[in-house]
């Protein structure tokens, strides 16, 4: 079957002509049906980072702890002790709109495959949600089948697979409407000695295929990746893939049991653009060529054409090269595990990528023009679009009472145990902090004595007035979780979502945010380590808010966790890093603007770089030093939330404040000036003496007590409120 | 006392149980591979958590068909000591090893929290080791744990004293409250919640490990 290359054809393929050209180029021919296939995937935005990889380079990447930068399935960096973590965000967001439930599984499974991959045991997941409003009127039923969908799939795919889900962020906006955002971290372990890569070396070594069947779904996801939404989308269903945990948790066993035997060379799971990517990329890696026969792949459906499956994405697959002469014990235990493999081709010396079907060549390219030499796009940049300057309605009279009140229970805030608790959060039993216990997730290393700390943060509304600013500030904010926990910010991962990179409003948030994360990470010596960029994030013609997501590890020792909630009465309230300052501009992106005015105007909140470090060293010290017990960082909803939710542990504790401060009381409250952490203590002296050491203000606002939450300001009562109350508007049923 | 922890496919909290017993009671343990014909030289057997066989059909349904299942059905007649916990309860009820079913939890989703038990009886080698009266807090994580059996089985388990274990605050809809149960023999057990993740105080728990300690004390005889 021969297919015609026309114009149309190439168009379907996303290419533009100049692409076209180069693959001529490249070829020296035109391609065949096959190779155009091939071709476009790769090239995809999805695969080539085209139009994010001029400025991806200027993230900061290495460090010294750092194993393995971006480049890899995953990022690696030495926690000591001989072993290594290996970590990454991925984003399975336009599947997941199509189909929440299987859109959200194979995003985790995707994700899965990186780390293990890597030779590393998944030991934690954490995610980063967002959606449209559950209370829209028109589009709110949709907005919570999806929510409910992605959530289920998420539960459905980590915990059968046995990792735990260990916490992450769901947040609610309407632009999200059409375009839900699913970002998913994991994060494996291994010795450093036991990792591998996926690059093929050897000639004459066997390329080897394991794990599930290739069939017809998820042709062309990776394309679908790269496009916006329209009326057509729907019909793309069948694109999205369908997920299967348990083969994927045979595939883990059995791939880190090959490993051990010593006789695996290289290793790639099939992800986005499946054969094709496994195989160029690791043949384009080791600098040689891979041969395969597709009658040898094993298939699902009969009949399929090399470019069904050279481009399916059929989930819980790998691929891998074996010692030539080894293979059986690689062979040995894929048996043992039940798995199905073959043996599909070879490495050979010429550099290509030559795919056979019925021994005759269908595709023949070489792997680095086809890997690593996709068009790099420097499109243009406009100025950013442009953002409210003022409030519209701001009434001159608050009414803190009942504020508080709606915003705990606005979705943003309240909280998220209903989505959580479906979610094994402890399987493998390394869970020191789960979902809101503490500022940052905490998993502990059984074989190091030493815990990982895991912040997700991102804050759209920030971003969407400011993205270099919302971007340094996510980075800030994660570090801060991390150090309110006790632990040292080691590295990160990013995940950027944003909406057509073709438009130039659009491409300037970009590189705002690329900026904003590349000086934040240098400033807070977190690099980036690896990530993934979503773009295309619209639906007809609406852009998402730019949506820079960080995630951020930290290693600690490992210990009981410092908690959120106050813990006995009669220990001193202290607000370390003090009231700080705020303007009107700067309140506009708070969750009271949103919830309350329901408005977005001004600037982020003013970071203040040297004395957020100072803040974080402090409460590092005070917290290993076990000065505090009790410790949360203001964000969201700013001080006055920050203090309801230390009111939520087991024995309900309450607190009574009053602030030194002349700030309107709205934005005493509420305004989320970042560097500032909220404590209790036994010992205000010694966090006292701690703070004036990093110069950083430690104001003592009060004491906690055995009922309810008083907050005053200059000896005025602002609100009084029973916990019962608070925790009534806090606990709130999403799904 | 050495413990033996059975793997099946989509097993996933073999390595948690194996590590309570191993490391938080200070006991030898193995692991063994389903298609095992025999238990080697255990003095107990647990059948651990997870998704064996992926779970698709009914749980436990397919992993009562492994070769190990033979072998657990002998030990266990011999009277060795055999704990089914969460995956592996639902295994034991599907090989009849166990009365009754378990099935989809009544608010229809899957649940990780923890939950207060109370020993209900203490006439066993799982529970001897508890102090009287005692409240335990121990983990769910379960989607189908809702403890279901006709009333005259019900009854019988009440009459001879087989309810192991009751929720004082159900999760699931379990009839009776029931959370564990026992064999007429009294040395299979099964329970949902998982004592093996609350074996560790730096779990948040460890009031599990008196599960494991009493069958460490009861101290049956060696095969």
């Amino acid at each position: 079957m021969t297919v015609a290359i026309t114009p149309d054809l190439i168009q379907q393929h996303q290419l533009t002509p100049a692409e076209y050209a180069k693959i001529v180029e490249i070829l020296g021919r035109e391609p065949s049906y096959t190779e155009l296939g091939i071709f476009s995937v790769m090239w995809s935005e999805h695969c080539s980072y085209k139009s994010s990889r001029r400025y991806l380079k200027k993230l900061p990447t290495t460090g010294d702890r750092v194993v393995q930068g971006p480049g890899e399935n995953a990022g690696i960096v030495d926690i000591g002790s001989g072993y290594v973590i290996c970590f990454k965000i991925e984003s399975h967001n336009h599947p997941s709109f199509i189909e929440p439930f299987q859109g959200a599984a194979t995003g985790v499974g995707g994700i899965l495959r990186d780390i293990f991959t890597m030779g590393a045991r998944p030991i934690a997941v954490l995610d980063s949600l967002r959606f449209g409003r559950l209370d829209d009127p028109e589009t709110g039923e949709r907005n919570r089948r999806i929510l409910s969908g992605v959530v289920s799939g998420i539960a459905h795919y980590g915990n059968c697979f046995g990792v735990p889900t260990i916490g992450g962020e769901t947040l609610f906006e309407p632009c999200y409407d059409g375009n839900p955002l699913v970002n998913v971290f994991a994060l494996g372990v291994c010795r450093k000695e036991d990792i591998f890569y996926a690059k093929a070396a050897g000639v004459g070594n066997p390329v080897i295929y394991v794990g599930a069947r290739t069939g017809r779904d998820g042709i062309h996801g990776a394309s679908m990746a790269s496009a916006e939404f329209t009326e057509e989308s729907k019909q793309k269903r069948p694109n999205v893939q369908v997920g299967d945990p348990f083969m994927e948790k045979l595939l883990l066993e059995a791939c880190l049991e090959a490993m051990r035997t010593g006789a695996i060379v290289g290793i790639q799971d099939m992800g986005a653009a499946g054969l094709t990517c496994s195989t160029c990329e690791m043949g384009s890696r080791g600098e040689v060529g891979i041969e395969i026969e597709l009658d040898r792949v094993p298939q699902r459906a009969s009949g399929m054409t090399p470019y069904e499956i050279m481009l399916s994405e059929s989930q819980e697959r790998m691929l891998l090269v074996a010692d030539k002469g080894r293979q059986d014990e690689v062979f040995a235990v894929f048996r043992k595990w039940g798995l199905e493999a073959a043996e599909i081709g070879t490495v050979t010396d010429d550099g290509k990528l030559r795919v056979r079907h019925h021994g005759e060549i269908v595709a023949e390219i070489p792997n680095r023009e086809l890997a690593d030499e996709a068009p790099l796009y420097d499109r243009p940049v406009a100025p950013l679009p442009p953002v409210p300057r003022h409030a519209t309605s701001w009434p001159h009279t608050a009414d803190p009472q009942n504020d508080l009140l709606r915003l705990l229970s606005a979705p943003d805030i309240c909280s998220k145990r209903s989505l959580w608790q479906q979610y094994d959060y402890q399987v493998r039993t390394n869970t020191i902090a789960g979902p809101e216990r503490a500022d940052a997730a905490i998993v502990r290393i059984k074989e190091t004595g030493s815990s990982i700390a895991i912040s997700l943060d991102g804050n759209g509304r920030y971003s969407r007035l400011d993205p270099f600013d919302g971007a340094m500030l996510a980075v800030a904010e994660a570090c801060r979780n991390l150090s309110v926990v006790g632990a040292t910010p080691i590295a990160a991962t990013n995940c950027l979502n944003f909406g057509n990179p073709e438009r130039p409003e659009i491409m300037a948030q970009l590189v705002e945010a690329i900026h904003g994360i590349s000086d934040g990470c240098l400033l807070f010596n977190t690099p980036i380590t690896g990530g993934n960029v979503s773009l295309y994030n619209e639906t007809l013609g609406e852009a998402i808010y730019p949506t820079p997501v960080l995630g951020i590890v930290g290693l600690l020792p490992t210990r009981g966790p410092m908690t959120i909630p106050f813990k006995r009465p009669g220990s001193a309230v202290i607000l370390l890093g003090g009231i700080r300052s705020c303007d009107e501009a700067q309140f506009g992106a708070t969750q009271y603007a949103k919830e309350i005015l329901r408005e977005l105007w001004g600037v982020p909140p003013t970071l203040d770089f040297a004395y957020e470090s100072s803040v974080q060293m402090a409460i590092r010290t005070i917290v290993s030093e076990n000065y505090a017990e009790s410790a949360h960082d203001l964000s969201d909803g700013g001080l006055a939330v920050a203090l309801a939710e230390c009111c939520f542990g087991p024995n309900e504790i309450g607190a009574q404040v009053d602030l030194p401060s002349s700030l309107r009381p709205e934005i005493l409250l509420f305004h989320e000036a970042p560097s500032r952490i909220l404590i209790s203590t036994g010992n205000p002296e010694d966090v006292a003496r701690i703070a004036k050491t990093f110069e950083v203000e430690a104001l003592v606002i009060g004491v906690t007590m055995e009922k309810g939450l008083e907050i005053r300001q200059r000896s005025v009562t602002l609100g009084s409120w029973d916990i019962a109350t608070l925790k009534s508007a806090y606990d709130q049923q999403l799904t | 006392m050495k413990f033996g922890v059975i793997v099946f496919p989509g097993s996933n909290c073999d390595h948690d149980a194996f590590y309570a017993v191993s490391r938080n009671l200070a006991q030898p343990a193995e692991f063994i591979w389903h298609d095992s014909t025999s238990l080697g030289h255990v003095d107990a057997v647990i059948l651990p958590g997870g998704f064996a066989y992926g779970d698709y059909l009914r749980c436990g349904a397919i992993a009562k068909f492994s070769p190990v299942m033979k072998a657990v059905r002998s030990f266990a007649a011999e009277g060795g000591p055999v704990l089914g916990i969460c995956n592996g309860f639902q295994i034991l009820v599907e090989a009849g090893l166990l009365p009754g079913a378990l099935i989809r939890n009544r608010g229809l989703k899957f649940v990780c929290r923890d939950v207060h038990l109370r020993a209900a009886t203490h006439d066993s080698i799982y529970t001897s080791a508890i102090p009287p009266g005692q409240i335990l807090r121990v983990p769910i994580a379960h989607g189908e744990g809702c403890y279901y059996a006709d009333e005259r089985t019900l009854d019988r388990l009440e009459a001879e004293d087989r309810v192991l274990f009751r929720y004082l605050d159900n999760p699931n809809g379990s009839l009776r409250d029931i959370a564990g149960v026992l064999n007429r023999e009294r040395n299979v057990m099964g329970m949902m919640p998982h004592p093996e993740r609350a074996s560790d105080p730096l779990m948040g728990s460890d009031d599990g490990l008196a599960i494991f300690r009493s069958v460490l004390q009861a101290r049956p005889v060696s095969a």
